[in-house]
């Protein structure tokens, strides 16, 4: 307790083991409960077996589990203090994956780095918002509304999409706009500007179609006529729907799911787990599963409102809303309410970038709800 | 503000939710299931096919066999090749895989190869894992334990055509087989019998995971009974050796066909399996015409073997009497042609016995003198030529029975008289075929319309033939001609009745297919003679006759394409077919002698 006062007045916050103490664990709880649906629809769909799916999700989410405490508990003002940098090593990594990353799912998305393969658009989706809330941290509403003021966050925001859109990933790509979007208009930009931006990209769209690989032009046009093309990319919504319909009100009961079972729904590990959760559970299983998203993240808007300080709340809110889009996407996706962009469903498909991605994001969103009450000077001043 | 976003985005999900499940839940419902369940068909077993005495001449072995389906197959060189480090393909047998392939539908299996040993066939079910699309089949193949000696009748079975396909989507599944030819097509229907179905749950690229109840069993097809004797039939084919000839055998009471051989046949099972082109070549190029079934769709003139269908028409007409003589010094001029007996130096004076067992010309030039063509040929229809009688084979031919109209109408000139003195020794137009004349030989031994049938042995029908109506006197006149010709002195006494205990009746005959010059008849060696021309310019051997002479219960009659003298070469081949039928015990379920 006294080595913390030795770094100054401000520095009012408990030491770790009391942080720990007072994180929300009905929160935390209530993420594992997600994590853990994943873990029985990935035991449903290998046929009833821990391996080779669950139990490998179960090791992830326990590593990125602690990575979110750990998170949690850091200062707040050191995230502030890493926001650019974070920025900045965001994009020498997609720059170094458009030279000489992975290639898969039709584009090149993942660096290998040794151990592991990384795919920093994950890590840019964060970053960006951190480095968006990082700028509009110290800026009071007036100097947000300054068009001149607009420059340097256009330009965090630009950076990165257009990196990910060239590999192509235009579903995390316009995440990554719409949860910077988020921050820029908490800080107070006018909203106006996104209404006239708004236009002007309907107004590019006819531009931008040019720019489309063919598999996403595909997915877009089956997704405005799914019936257009019943074997190729319409099947899988087509069959993710009959799925989910025929799961009726309670489901068809765990392991009974007879579309993902027989191999009828498409990824059905990995894009499309909502579908057979809902198949197996029914609409029950599946309000249960979205109110646990909402609560998790509805608590993620909360913290952001009741920080004191800019930064925290611009970050909380911000990556809220990233999140919510993430959720937003898949859902809306596999029930044929928006085009196939090949997002997963964090926390719950299979697989280690999406879950990562979430838990360091949540762990953010706890570290300012355990740093709520720190107060941070206007140019971050004070600390390390 | 955000808040207040996420809330109502999740409530969209929310009703989405509710309008997919709940509102349209029996749709998809519906939908999942027509997904996993999928109607098969079940094989029905194919009916199999006897003799009259319960010998089996068709019947369904186990088969081994792989199959590919084009469809679950992601590449398909690859898994071919991996078929082949199990089990042998040549090249040819591949390229024709493929072909076959590119041609179907990619749903419809394929055979890769059939007739597999247990051995090769549990390797095939190890490796199955990593052969998509690759199915092992414990089917049943067809087997005719007959080979070739029944190949004629039975006809084969082969793979279904598109046409086929149409008819019945049983024809779809693997190694499904359509009748081709003879009893198999002509029967199919029958033999076939009906499938079942059971329900199955299948995974998204159609393999079965479980079958749901309830399961409709498949209908085995009926099976098919003969009236053939297969002993005898094998007998006769034996008798033929390499022999180009058509046989028929006749149970005279009941009109059941107790032999119908072809010679050479061919082996039906090569068929079934798959013929190689080289076989199928050899047997197309053969003289002998082994494809043909030549008895009831060769057709030669009958030679002498009508004779006693002319001497019956004069009979009838009033015209001879049993007694009536005519000379024969070896030739008959009519006009400035000069028709010519085949004994050179004549017969001398000749009453009717004598002349059909001396089977002399020159006697039926001169009745046929006084008898008009359509009188023969009227005759010759009431006993049976120039008629079909759809035994249930393929193609049955009608001959040929020579009219004024005919001739008038296919070759637009009048009847000569000189035509019907050819007809009335059986050359000129007149065809008939093997199993015509043994219908005929059962008519002038009954007196009554006896009609042949090969199938539905196993059924009593009341062989009750209308009577031919006849004069019985008239026909037991010239049963005794017949009975002639196997005694001292007639054509075919030295060489079939002496050697039989059975008294027997018949005619010889002996077709001509070329034509003998003036020059030819005047030179030295006279006529030349069988053995020194070659094959194809040698003379059809005839012979029909029945047994036994007083009661008589079997009729036969022989054709050797090419074969020489009716008395040397078809005579004593009926002789022994005729013994061999009447030695065996009667065993026909419908007992001859009835009438």
């Amino acid at each position: 307790m006294g080595t913390a006062r030795m770094f100054g007045p401000r520095r009012v916050e408990k030491p770790v083991l009391q942080r720990i103490a007072g994180l929300n664990w009905g929160i935390v709880l209530a993420n594992v409960l997600l994590a853990a649906a994943g873990f029985a629809m990935l035991y449903s769909v290998a046929g009833g077996t821990w391996d080779p799916w669950a139990s490998r999700q179960m090791f992830r989410f326990g590593v990125a589990l602690v990575v979110m405490l750990v998170i949690a508990v850091i200062d707040i003002r050191y995230w502030m203090a890493i926001a650019y940098p974070a920025w900045f090593l965001g994009i020498m990594l997609l720059v170094a994956v458009e030279l000489v990353g992975d290639t898969g799912m039709g584009g090149r998305r993942w660096l290998d780095i040794g151990f592991m393969r990384l795919q920093p658009s994950e890590l840019v989706k964060i970053a960006t918002v951190m480095a968006l809330a990082r700028y509009f941290h110290g800026r009071n509403y007036f100097q947000s509304r300054s068009l001149r003021s607009l420059v340097v966050p256009l330009l965090l925001l630009i950076i990165p999409f257009a990196l990910v859109v060239r590999q192509p990933d235009l579903g995390t790509a316009l995440m990554i706009v719409v949860g910077g979007v988020a921050v820029m208009f908490l800080a107070g930009v006018p909203a106006w500007l996104f209404i006239v931006s708004g236009v002007a990209i309907t107004a590019a769209i006819p531009v931008a179609w040019q720019f489309l690989r063919d598999y996403q032009r595909d997915r877009i046009l089956t997704f405005i006529n799914p019936e257009s093309d019943p074997l190729g990319a319409g099947y899988q919504i087509a069959q993710s729907k009959i799925a989910i319909g025929s799961g009726g009100t309670t489901g068809k009961g765990f392991m009974e799911g007879t579309q993902s079972h027989l191999n009828f729904l498409p990824e059905m590990k990995t894009d499309f787990i909502f579908t057979a959760l809902v198949e197996e559970f029914g609409l029950m299983g599946a309000a249960i599963v979205l109110a646990l998203y909402g609560i998790v993240l509805g608590y993620g808007l909360l913290m952001g409102i009741g920080c004191r300080n800019q930064f925290g709340r611009l970050l909380a809110s911000g990556l809220a809303v990233s999140l919510f889009l993430y959720v937003l996407i898949n859902v809306g996706m596999v029930m044929g309410l928006l085009p196939v962009v090949g997002v997963p469903l964090p926390l719950i498909s299979y697989g280690g970038s999406a879950m990562l991605t979430w838990m360091v994001a949540y762990g953010l969103i706890l570290s300012v709800s355990t740093h709520r009450h720190v107060t941070i000077a206007p140019k971050g001043s004070g600390i390390i | 503000m955000l808040a207040g976003f996420q809330g109502l985005a999740l409530a969209a999900l929310g009703a989405r939710l509710y309008y997919l499940s709940v509102v349209n839940g029996e749709k998809y419902r519906l939908r999942a299931d027509k997904n996993r369940i999928s109607i098969r068909l079940i094989a029905p077993e194919r009916g199999e096919i006897f003799d009259r005495n319960g010998e089996k001449l068709a019947t369904n072995t186990q088969d081994l066999r792989v199959l590919l389906v084009p469809e679950q197959t992601d590449q398909l060189q690859p898994t071919l090749k991996k078929v082949q480090e199990i089990i042998e393909i040549d090249d040819r047998r591949l390229a024709r895989i493929e072909r076959r392939i590119k041609r179907q539908r990619q749903f419809v299996p394929v055979t890769l190869a059939q007739g597999l040993d247990w051995q090769t066939f549990s390797r095939l079910n190890v490796e199955i894992p990593r052969l998509p699309g690759v199915q092992t089949d414990a089917g049943l193949s067809r087997l005719y334990p007959g080979g070739n000696s029944i190949a004629h009748l039975i006809g084969y079975m082969s793979s279904p055509d598109e046409e086929d396909v149409a008819k019945s989507p049983l024809y779809q599944l693997p190694g499904f087989k359509v009748g081709r030819q003879g009893l198999e097509r002509r029967y199919e229907p029958q033999l076939r019998g009906a499938s079942g179905t059971r329900r199955v749950e299948v995974n998204s690229v159609g393999r079965e995971i479980r079958e749901l109840p309830p399961r409709e069993e498949a209908a085995r097809g009926g099976d098919l009974h003969l009236t053939l004797d297969m002993a005898l039939q094998r007998y006769v084919v034996e008798q033929l050796g390499e022999e180009a000839a058509g046989v028929v055998v006749l149970d005279v009471a009941s009109g059941d066909v107790l032999a119908m051989a072809s010679s050479p046949g061919y082996d039906p099972n090569e068929f079934t399996r798959g013929i190689s082109n080289a076989n199928w070549q050899s047997l197309l190029k053969d003289p002998r015409s082994p494809l043909l079934n030549k008895s009831v769709s060769g057709q030669y003139p009958p030679g002498s073997t009508i004779k006693m269908i002319v001497a019956l028409a004069a009979l009838e007409q009033g015209l001879i009497s049993a007694d009536s003589t005519y000379f024969c010094n070896g030739k008959h001029r009519l006009g400035n042609h000069t028709f010519h007996c085949w004994q050179n130096r004549g017969h001398g004076k000749m009453d009717m016995m004598e002349a059909v067992a001396n089977s002399c010309d020159v006697y039926f030039y001169k009745v046929a003198e006084k008898l008009d063509i359509d009188l023969i040929a009227d005759m010759a229809k009431r006993f049976g030529l120039g008629a079909t009688f759809d035994i249930g084979v393929d193609g049955e031919k009608e001959g040929l029975v020579p009219t004024r109209s005919w001739k008038r109408i296919y070759q637009q000139q009048s009847w000569q008289l000189g035509e019907t003195l050819n007809v009335a020794i059986g050359q000129g137009a007149m065809l008939a075929t093997p199993l015509q004349l043994a219908v005929m030989t059962a008519r002038l031994a009954t007196g009554m319309a006896v009609v042949p049938r090969l199938v539905n042995g196993d059924q009593d029908v009341a062989a009750f033939f209308p009577t031919l109506d006849v004069n019985p006197f008239h026909l037991a006149t010239v049963q005794r001609t017949m009975a002639m010709v196997m005694e001292p002195g007639g054509t075919a006494h030295d060489y079939a009745r002496k050697k039989s205990a059975i008294a027997q009746a018949g005619k010889t005959g002996t077709a001509q297919v070329r034509r003998i010059t003036l020059e030819e008849r005047a030179g030295d060696g006279g006529v030349i003679d069988n053995a020194e021309l070659p094959w194809k310019s040698r003379d059809h051997a005839l012979f029909v006759g029945y047994a036994p002479v007083e009661t008589p219960r079997v009729a036969v009659s022989v054709v050797v394409q090419h074969g020489g003298g009716g008395s040397s070469v078809a005579a004593p081949l009926a002789r022994k077919i005729m013994d061999f039928t009447l030695a065996e015990k009667p065993k026909s379920p419908t007992p001859a002698g009835q009438v």
